[in-house]
């Protein structure tokens, strides 16, 4: 597990690099350009015919394999050839080259470390490739994940951009002077307003919503279109409202977030599950907001539901590129849910394999932080910043002296309203261990025990009703707690506080598990 | 006249927040609406959030009275979370603000129902608080609805220095919930009074929907196969 304090992801952390002219990069391998080798060529033009054919299944199979193989063979720390010496072998198609370049920059992004001007002509990029798009003149169909991936890493490298930006303490001349003349490059509003302007060009909600009524085939069709149409609008629209819940997040406006992702029904199976990367996203952003809100039963709910599926399913992707992502994905997430377990105890969502992982993982630490003594604060501050997104500060720099690093800002502000949070809660622990072991107990008695007078008490008593009951999105007042009870003058009655057995459940399990070994030992033969 | 435009003003305010929110043009709308809210005991979350957030795009063009006053009808909108929310938006240096302090001391005493210490500290800030209308009566209910929460049965001091209401003032409100909103007085223990609040499913556990023990039909069907 990565050092729990390491908010920096080192890997992406622009390292000090020889302000070269022209970004080139590797200058010392002998990078060039506009060297294209045969693989390359073979590459593109296969792809560019694939594209034209629609053949989705082959442009997967490109996307997919063999960019990764040929990237891992020969630019394991070179860029890719430029796009201008690729372009004549591709008839020097204008979309083509757009894509191109979006997976030379991302290429870079993650192999490499991307200086100041790749990132801005990156900005470029997606610009003029949004804007085709939104122009709705883009008749293609592209493999879902490859529409994902574009979203995906249009938000990361916003979020990579701003702390980049941030970090000015010891930025050379040059790339201050960058900074100053590209002051639009991954501005917040530009970010937000391509995301937004997809969502509304696809439709997307409008389909959605037709889908319900059974007037549109869209899930059905996993996102593409038999009919001839193009795919492309349609995802990148769906996709960008997990986009703008990320963005929402890592501005701290969870409440807006959860509003755009709103059309997306995630108590179902949908278009966001199929591609991994975004069905991990998506909880992972969905679930943290929820916490943030003080929503802790459907945070728990989503968290145990997504890491059951990780576990099933991990197996599967060991080759993907996407690897390391779910695994780091998999491990915050587990975090998550041992603060949020912390926080507010249950039982019942939690299944038995998720259960056995955490209690692997956190079981100590989950002791810690039920304890709410300082030692509880270092460990909810520990988990909180190792699980939590990479908070942003979207104004533009301020380019005069003193020159400072302020990336973190965004990051300790959530964090110490976390904590605070955390601290508002620190009786409640005490509380529900006491009305655990009593059907009724008199206030003043409890007050004896706990050491604190009645009028504390009872105010103890309220901020537990009061914390243990959130708001949700529609209003209503949601119980989280699994333990309650009322008062009645200054007796205090509790309700049945043992966990109900979920007998059904348990039989239902079991069951299936018997099944699966019958059938097991039907196959053995006997000698 | 007067009243017709400002309508017409905030249904364009709530329609820019829904189609085009990420714009600086809209800036001063919202802040004129907030200021509307104020005046016309109306609130609208999604707004300020769009406000507050554009004021972290450029701090530059922050106004502190206007997030003063946006803090001030959050707290007024608990038990719902909205000050917190806020405040996740508001960069730290802003929030050390005297004034934002104080903000924070009375929601940190109303989320952990020191609703004493909150009428406290309240009066010595009345400047800031009277100049939203209808503060007193938000808390009020705030107050109300977490006694509600917690008791069935609650003793006439707990209420009195709940919602900071005591005499004849306070025997003109119970008279007044009696008549309305079902509350019954009885004489309690100590022969102090008894105010028997509202029944609802958090202090009457007979009144929850219990979907504890259903099982969803997705997971029976899981074992048809086995069944057949």
């Amino acid at each position: 597990m990565a050092s729990s304090y390491d908010y920096d992801d080192g890997l992406y952390d622009s390292r000090p690099y020889p302000s070269s002219a022209g970004g080139q990069q590797g200058g010392d391998l002998g990078y060039d350009p506009n060297f294209v080798p045969d693989s390359v060529k073979t590459f593109v033009v296969h792809l560019y015919r694939y594209i034209r054919e629609k053949n989705v299944y082959e442009i997967l199979q490109m996307y997919e394999g063999s960019f990764q193989r040929l990237s891992e063979r020969m630019f394991r720390d070179s860029p890719w050839p430029s796009v201008e010496a690729v372009a004549p072998y591709v008839d020097n198609d204008h979309v083509f080259c757009l894509l191109y370049r979006e997976m030379w920059f991302r290429h870079v992004y993650a192999r490499l470390s991307p200086t100041g001007r790749q990132r801005v002509d990156s900005w470029d990029n997606y610009c003029s490739l949004f804007s085709v798009v939104l122009h709705g003149v883009v008749n293609m169909q592209l493999p879902i994940l490859w529409l994902w991936d574009m979203v995906d890493e249009f938000v990361y490298q916003f979020q990579s951009y701003c702390q980049y930006r941030a970090k000015l303490k010891n930025k050379t001349e040059e790339e201050l002077q960058l900074l100053k003349q590209y002051d639009q490059a991954w501005n917040v509003y530009g970010v937000l307003n391509y995301l937004q302007a997809l969502v509304e060009k696809s439709m997307i909600i409008q389909i959605l919503e037709r889908e319900k009524e059974g007037l549109e085939q869209f899930t059905a069709t996993d996102g593409y279109d038999y009919q001839g149409g193009s795919n492309v609008l349609k995802m990148l629209g769906y996709y960008s409202m997990i986009g703008l819940l990320r963005v929402h997040c890592l501005l701290g406006d969870y409440h807006t977030g959860l509003k755009c992702l709103a059309p997306i029904d995630i108590s179902q199976q949908g278009v966001y599950t199929t591609v991994i990367g975004s069905h991990i996203f998506t909880i992972y952003h969905y679930g943290f907001a929820n916490l943030m809100l003080r929503r802790y039963v459907e945070a728990t709910r989503e968290f145990n539901k997504i890491l059951l599926y990780i576990l099933k399913f991990k197996q599967y992707h060991q080759k993907s590129p996407q690897f390391d992502q779910i695994l780091k994905k998999n491990e915050q997430m587990y975090a998550l849910l041992a603060i949020c377990l912390s926080l507010c105890p249950q039982t019942k969502f939690i299944e038995e394999n998720v259960s056995a992982q955490l209690k692997e993982k956190y079981n100590d630490k989950m002791l810690k932080m039920q304890r709410f003594d300082d030692e509880a604060y270092a460990v909810f501050d520990e988990l909180f910043s190792y699980a939590c997104p990479k908070f942003i500060t979207p104004s533009a720099p301020a380019l005069e002296e003193p020159l400072i690093n302020y990336n973190q800002d965004a990051y300790r502000l959530q964090l110490k309203l976390f904590l605070y949070e955390v601290k508002q809660q620190q009786l409640l622990a005490g509380v529900r261990n006491y009305l655990k072991l009593y059907s009724t107990i008199s206030i003043a008695k409890l007050a004896t025990y706990m050491e604190v007078d009645e009028a504390t008490l009872r105010t103890i008593l309220m901020t537990y009703k009061h914390k243990m009951h959130a708001v949700d999105s529609d209003g209503k007042i949601i119980c989280n707690s699994d333990l309650d009870f009322h008062i009645i003058d200054d007796i205090i009655h509790v309700i049945d506080p043992k966990a109900r057995k979920l007998h059904g459940d348990y039989f239902l399990r079991q069951i299936l598990k018997f099944e699966e070994i019958i059938a097991e030992l039907d196959r053995v033969k006997l000698d | 006249m007067g009243r017709e435009l400002q309508q017409q003003v905030s249904f364009t305010v709530e329609q820019l927040v829904a189609v085009n929110p990420y714009n600086p043009d809209i800036l001063a709308d919202l802040e004129n609406y907030v200021n509307e809210q104020v005046l016309s005991q109306t609130y609208n979350l999604d707004a300020n959030l769009c406000l507050l957030r554009l004021y972290q795009f450029e701090p530059q063009r922050m106004s502190i009275q206007i997030v003063e006053r946006i803090l001030i009808k959050a707290l007024m909108a608990m038990p719902a979370q909205d000050f917190s929310l806020c405040l996740f938006l508001i960069p730290e240096q802003v929030q050390m603000e005297e004034r934002f302090k104080t903000l924070i001391v009375l929601s940190h005493y109303l989320e952990t129902s020191r609703f004493h210490q909150f009428w406290e500290e309240a009066a010595k800030n009345r400047h800031i608080l009277e100049v939203i209308p209808g503060f007193e009566q938000a808390i009020q209910a705030y107050a109300i609805h977490v006694l509600t929460l917690t008791y069935q049965k609650v003793p006439r001091p707990v209420l009195a220095e709940a919602i900071n209401v005591e005499g004849l003032s306070l025997d003109k409100f119970l008279e007044y919930q009696a008549a309305n909103n079902g509350w019954v007085l009885e004489k309690g223990s100590s022969r102090t009074q008894l105010v028997v609040l509202p029944r609802n499913e958090f202090n009457h556990p007979e009144l929850r929907k219990n979907t504890a023990d259903g099982i969803p039909l997705e997971h029976v069907t899981r074992i048809f196969p086995v069944l057949v």
